[in-house]
């Protein structure tokens, strides 16, 4: 602190106070609706405060769904969710540490056409190669599949770029003396790279599972059948087009299940989050 | 391309083993679909897909004649550049809030990061249900305190307002992130110096902080652009799905609906290599500014 305002401490508190509230009005809605019955829901002005259903709305989506355009069980469908975001994540970290290492720690033809082939990854998101990425997937039989749902997503130039980053700042005389000692490449990679790496892989996973579970437009395409739909695509299916009845409080409870994991990850992993955020401007 | 290792491992067929994962899903689900997708828009199919006829560039022709795909272009630069100057605003404040103050800074930063957390497509339906037309709590108050009628199914206006706050609500979580970390590594001795020659908080944060963090606005200039641009499909999925007549029908949006919906692939290509180059060239931009900065 500089100088003694009060006056404009108190001005920031307010405002960071302020939008506190205003970040969380919309979850603290949904927390409310949750907890009413149907009913209760279709009654203008639908209630601010908690009512008495939570634990009868949060057993009916968890164990059988919300009727209507889909009837899977909410359960099943975080469950997609967790697999899907871990297999996005730790396939992610795996295949750019394995590809960051071969780029760093070797000399070899096709090097840098490799190195290339990887950066343009960057320029194509799933949005501009739908339909061809689709008969891809359709043509290996992979529809409904956690393969076809994952795989697609798994390849990645921002996680090999960092871990090259981190790479290239292990000192020199670490491979030389491992060298030195007889150590093979993958032993070198086992006892050193991947040790030193924890941090940054700590990092990315909180980033990567996050990303994983908000997919939202490939599982759209991917999953036509119930038992695989993703959490937040079976969100979406249970709002009806138009202004149908729609049992809010129990598609309320359901999108607060949705968000409790990543929000979990994020608030108890703030510090490696943060980190792996921040990583991505340099 | 910065230093080198000055000593590699013996190369053999090793790194190429290493590199083949990354490689192969890169080669199978990126280079070859997106190849396709350029050879496509070079094509014109007849509905059934049994008539397939090599055109050149028509498809683009027709796209710059079309009138509700220039729409898509005027919408999708509406609503980028009003969401991403919004967030950047609002965060930029809060940032220099939080960084003016001692304590609370990392109780702040826990309570106003969460929904960075939240899929967008979530975020979009909890927004939609507050401003339901029938009983949306917020759609209640305009109504009753304010005599306005909400109904972003019917208006253009409100659709596209809907849309700018559900899918800038997460970014402002984002970009606070960044400014704050940015402000926080700016040396005290220097916001002090300029104390001690008299500038006031408001003249030291205009003339010193915002100066010194214009790397970290570019930058999110750029990402909060890619966002809007890519990453808010399942706002629009789940909200307007891209009315009411074609309000919301966003670049990305029109892709999918023009291909899966219309079924017109040879357009719905032609949409995808546009895309694509806009990302390129707002990839091209991040890496000259990342470039530039490494020299400093």
């Amino acid at each position: 602190m500089i100088e003694n305002r009060p006056g404009l401490r108190l001005f920031c508190h307010a405002m960071l106070l302020l939008s506190v509230l205003t970040l969380a009005f919309p979850v603290w809605i949904a927390v409310v609706a949750s907890t009413h019955t149907a009913e209760r829901m279709l009654t203008v002005p639908i209630p601010l405060w908690p009512g008495t259903e939570l634990l009868d709305n949060y057993r009916n989506v968890l164990l059988k769904g919300v009727a209507g355009a889909s009837a899977a069980p909410v359960s099943r469908m975080m469950f997609n969710s967790l697999v899907m975001a871990l297999s996005i994540a730790v396939g992610k970290i795996i295949i750019s540490l394995l590809s960051a290492f071969a780029i760093v720690y070797f000399r070899f033809p096709l090097r840098m056409v490799f190195f290339w082939m990887i950066f343009i990854t960057l320029m194509l998101p799933v949005e501009v190669r739908i339909f061809p990425t689709y008969k891809v997937v359709s043509d290996l039989h992979m529809i409904n599949t956690y393969a076809g749902l994952t795989l697609p997503l798994i390849a990645s130039a921002t996680a090999t770029f960092l871990f090259r980053q981190f790479f290239m700042t292990i000192p020199d005389e670490m491979m030389e003396a491992a060298r030195m000692d007889g150590a093979s490449a993958l032993r070198f990679f086992w006892d050193v790279v991947l040790p030193l790496s924890r941090t940054n892989m700590a990092a990315l996973f909180v980033i990567l599972f996050i990303y994983g579970w908000n997919q939202y437009l490939w599982p759209l395409l991917i999953t036509t059948d119930e038992s695989i739909y993703t959490a937040v695509i079976g969100i979406k299916r249970m709002i009806p087009g138009g202004d149908a009845s729609v049992d809010w409080n129990l598609v309320m409870a359901a999108a607060v299940l949705a968000m409790l994991p990543p929000a979990l990850v994020v608030i108890v992993m703030q510090k490696w989050f943060v980190k792996g955020l921040i990583e991505q401007e340099k | 391309m910065a230093a080198e290792k000055r000593a590699y491992f013996p190369a053999g067929w090793l790194p190429y083993a290493l590199v083949a994962p990354q490689l192969a899903i890169t080669l199978v689900f990126f280079m070859w679909p997106a190849s396709q997708a350029i050879w496509q828009s070079l094509l014109v199919e007849d509905s059934f897909g049994l008539n397939v006829e090599f055109v050149g560039l028509l498809n683009f022709r027709e796209l710059l004649a079309d009138s509700f795909y220039l729409n898509s272009f005027k919408v999708t630069a509406i609503f980028s550049v009003v969401m991403t100057v919004g967030a950047l605003l609002i965060s930029l404040v809060l940032a220099g809030c939080c960084d003016y103050l001692i304590r609370g800074v990392r109780v702040y930063q826990t309570l106003l990061i969460w929904p960075y957390a939240v899929a967008p497509v979530v975020a979009a339906v909890l927004w939609s249900f507050i401003f339901n037309p029938s009983v949306g709590i917020l759609t209640y108050v305009l109504r009753s305190w304010f005599g306005v009628e909400w109904n972003h199914l019917l208006n253009g206006n409100q659709a596209m307002t809907l849309i700018i706050i559900a899918s800038g609500w997460k970014q402002i979580s984002y970009n606070f992130l960044f400014f704050l970390a940015g402000m926080q590594a700016i040396p005290k001795s220097l916001i002090e110096a300029a104390a001690i020659d008299g500038a006031g908080p408001l003249k030291r944060f205009l003339s010193v902080v915002l100066p010194l963090i214009s790397p970290t606005t570019f930058f999110l200039l750029v990402v909060n652009i890619v966002y809007a641009f890519f990453e808010t499909f399942g706002v629009i999925d789940a909200t307007t799905q891209g009315g009411p007549v074609q309000a919301t029908q966003v670049l990305v949006y029109k892709v999918y609906r023009d291909g899966f919906k219309g079924g017109d692939l040879g357009s719905s290509a032609a949409q995808s290599v546009v895309l694509m180059v806009i990302v390129i060239v707002l990839t091209v931009v991040q890496f000259r500014y990342i470039e530039r900065k490494v020299q400093y």
